[in-house]
């Protein structure tokens, strides 16, 4: 069976984003860029499925500008067969995306969809939802656990009160939760091999998909700041500060 | 045209994640029903009829409702788009698996996650964990939101609306129910406790978890949430953590013990009321949003704290 893998490059998980100045956006130029790390994930759930033998070919898919290689390179070093860039420099809403990967999903026909449950720059958390229902497909979201057997995926589902576990028809979409697996990291020599797998060039027009923002971006500005406060010497003047001085015990 | 609001519940009890995501709904328009889709949820119906804001309140019930699952619920909002212009639902893991779901099923872009109506078709949302804030017009002839509800108010009790039952469509066989494990707790919920006291990776196991922090929380009646790494090393359970990628919270008190104050932990918390940390690191970030900061081991003095109070 195959497995599709979305992934998206974002700005490095660890780098304090910055709001430019005249209030139009995040800073991007000059900022480290990596795979979305819940997409990471995504990669490794697949893997670890073919290494167990119920996969035979992964292949991953990203849809961004011609740099967004880089983070299809480090899929294909982590252990993926092959590789698609749907190339646009627009930015692509979830809506959109999804329609992109409904194309792909028809080509390729996978059995299984692996997405990060949220990217972690606009954290919107729809698109492996938006994708199950254009293809009318079931779902697994935000899961820590899932195993294939015949024609089917138990996924359990870290939700509000604890964990849900539902049994998917395949074929079927996932969106992978951080507590899922610990993604690898490529070694030298995979990286080196991972330059000679297949990477092909797409356009979301092949796709029949024409890039339309839904949502005007306004404004995007700093959140109101907090300020430190004060240090306390004992438990003694903590309490006192929290019933005389915030009234909050 | 009118709202249709997502309720949150567990059949027995409506939540009041609804009670806050209905006040948003409010800001949006005046004519807000509620769905309940469920199963025996008779009682969490009633509970939404005497919201204040309420016009009336769609019951559904069926066997394949009766967890919530993403597709029948999908289907159900779907089958009864032609009545309603928005559709808002608390960002719950219900909510956010549902809701994309249905904004795609209508060829919409959702609105996740807002903070604040701006007005019927504008929002403003927090991105990058928090670290900026976007404001965003939908152009879309409907729209479907879901609601941070840590930012709003729950709405009061004083309404009288209808119940009215409605027919659930047939059920799909895409997916099914394998079982909840969801551990019972006298505690209050996170979401809406007034006093919460986290853990980090400091505590160092489950014991020492359950050792240190919750004679702490049982004295101040607070509910227990966690760091990622505390979560991940399995000294508490996943629906404890606190953040980006966890819950969001805002009560009156959060006391953070052992956090270092990642960025994706304050996504989840800096809009508490008041702060407290309590670190042996006195260069721990979270010291910077912190209101009252004590540089000190934990394991001293927390169990002084308990007795303090
Ligand atoms: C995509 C993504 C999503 C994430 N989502 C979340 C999320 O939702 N929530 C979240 O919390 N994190 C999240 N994280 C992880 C986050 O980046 C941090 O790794 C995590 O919050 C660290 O947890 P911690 O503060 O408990 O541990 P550490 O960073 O290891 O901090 C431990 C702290 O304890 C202090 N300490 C040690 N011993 C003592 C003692 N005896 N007494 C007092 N203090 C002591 C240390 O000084 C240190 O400051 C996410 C990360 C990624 C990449
Ligand atoms: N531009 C993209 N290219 C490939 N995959 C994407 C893209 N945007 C989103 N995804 C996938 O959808 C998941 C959730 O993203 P989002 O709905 O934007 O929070 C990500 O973790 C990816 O797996």
């Amino acid at each position: 069976m195959k497995v599709l893998v979305p992934v998206k490059r974002v700005i490095d998980a660890n780098v304090k984003p910055r709001v430019k100045a005249d209030g139009s956006g995040v800073e991007l130029t000059n900022v480290k860029m990596a795979m979305n790390p819940f997409c990471e994930i995504a990669v490794e759930e697949a893997i670890r499925m073919k290494e167990a033998g119920k996969v035979e070919e992964i292949v991953a898919v990203s849809i961004g500008p011609d740099k967004a290689q880089e983070t299809l390179r480090t899929a294909l070093a982590m252990g993926a067969d092959r590789a698609i860039l749907v190339k646009t420099d627009d930015a692509v809403e979830p809506l959109d995306v999804a329609k992109i990967l409904k194309g792909v999903a028809d080509e390729e026909k996978p059995e299984i969809v692996i997405l990060g449950k949220q990217a972690i720059d606009d954290d919107s958390n729809q698109t492996g939802q938006m994708l199950a229902a254009l293809l009318g497909w079931s779902q697994g979201t935000f899961a820590s656990d899932v195993e294939l057997s015949d024609g089917k995926a138990k996924v359990t589902r870290e939700v509000d009160g604890g964990l849900q576990v539902v049994e998917l028809k395949l074929p079927a979409i996932v969106t992978t939760d951080l507590r899922l697996n610990e993604p690898r990291y490529a070694s030298l020599p995979n990286i080196m091999k991972a330059k000679k797998k297949p990477l092909d060039a797409k356009t979301p027009g092949d796709y029949g998909v024409e890039v339309k923002a839904r949502l005007n971006v306004l404004k995007t500005e700093e959140p109101a700041g907090r300020k430190a406060g004060i240090k306390v010497g004992s438990v003694a003047e903590l309490v006192d500060k929290l019933k005389n001085e915030a009234g909050v015990l | 045209m009118a709202i249709l609001l997502v309720a949150e519940h567990d059949n027995e009890t409506l939540s009041d994640q609804t009670a806050k995501a209905l006040s948003a709904a409010s800001q949006i328009g005046s004519d807000v029903d509620v769905l309940v889709a469920g199963k025996g949820a008779k009682a969490a119906a009633d509970a939404a009829a005497k919201l204040a804001g309420v016009r009336k309140v769609l019951l559904a019930e069926s066997d394949a409702l009766a967890e919530r699952l993403a597709e029948p619920l999908a289907d159900l909002v779907v089958s009864l788009a032609g009545d309603y212009d928005t559709f808002v639902a608390p960002a719950t893991t219900t909510g956010k698996n549902v809701m994309p779901r249905v904004a795609a099923l209508l060829d919409v872009m959702q609105v996740s996650d807002i903070v604040e109506v701006v007005d019927a078709k504008t929002f403003k949302r927090p991105i990058y964990a928090g670290n900026a804030i976007q404001t965003v017009e939908s152009t879309d002839d409907k729209r479907v939101i879901t609601v941070r509800t840590a930012t709003f108010q729950a709405a009061a009790e004083g309404g009288s609306a209808a119940v009215e039952t409605i027919d659930a469509p047939a059920a799909s066989d895409l997916s099914s129910f394998v079982e909840n494990r969801i551990a019972e707790s006298d505690r209050p919920e996170l979401t809406s406790a007034r006093v919460i006291i986290s853990g980090g990776r400091a505590l160092g196991s489950e014991e020492k978890f359950n050792e240190v922090i919750l004679p702490v929380a049982d004295k101040l009646g607070a509910a227990v949430g966690a760091s990622r790494a505390a979560v991940d090393a399995g000294y508490a359970p996943n629906d404890w953590q606190v953040g980006q990628t966890g819950k969001v919270v805002a009560p009156e008190l959060y006391i953070a013990c052992g956090i270092s104050g990642a960025i994706q932990h304050l996504a989840g918390m800096k809009d508490s009321k008041v702060i407290v940390a309590i670190n042996k690191d006195e260069e721990a970030p979270i010291f910077q949003v912190a209101d009252y900061g004590l540089v000190a081991d934990l394991f001293d003095v927390l169990p002084e704290l308990e007795k303090a109070l």
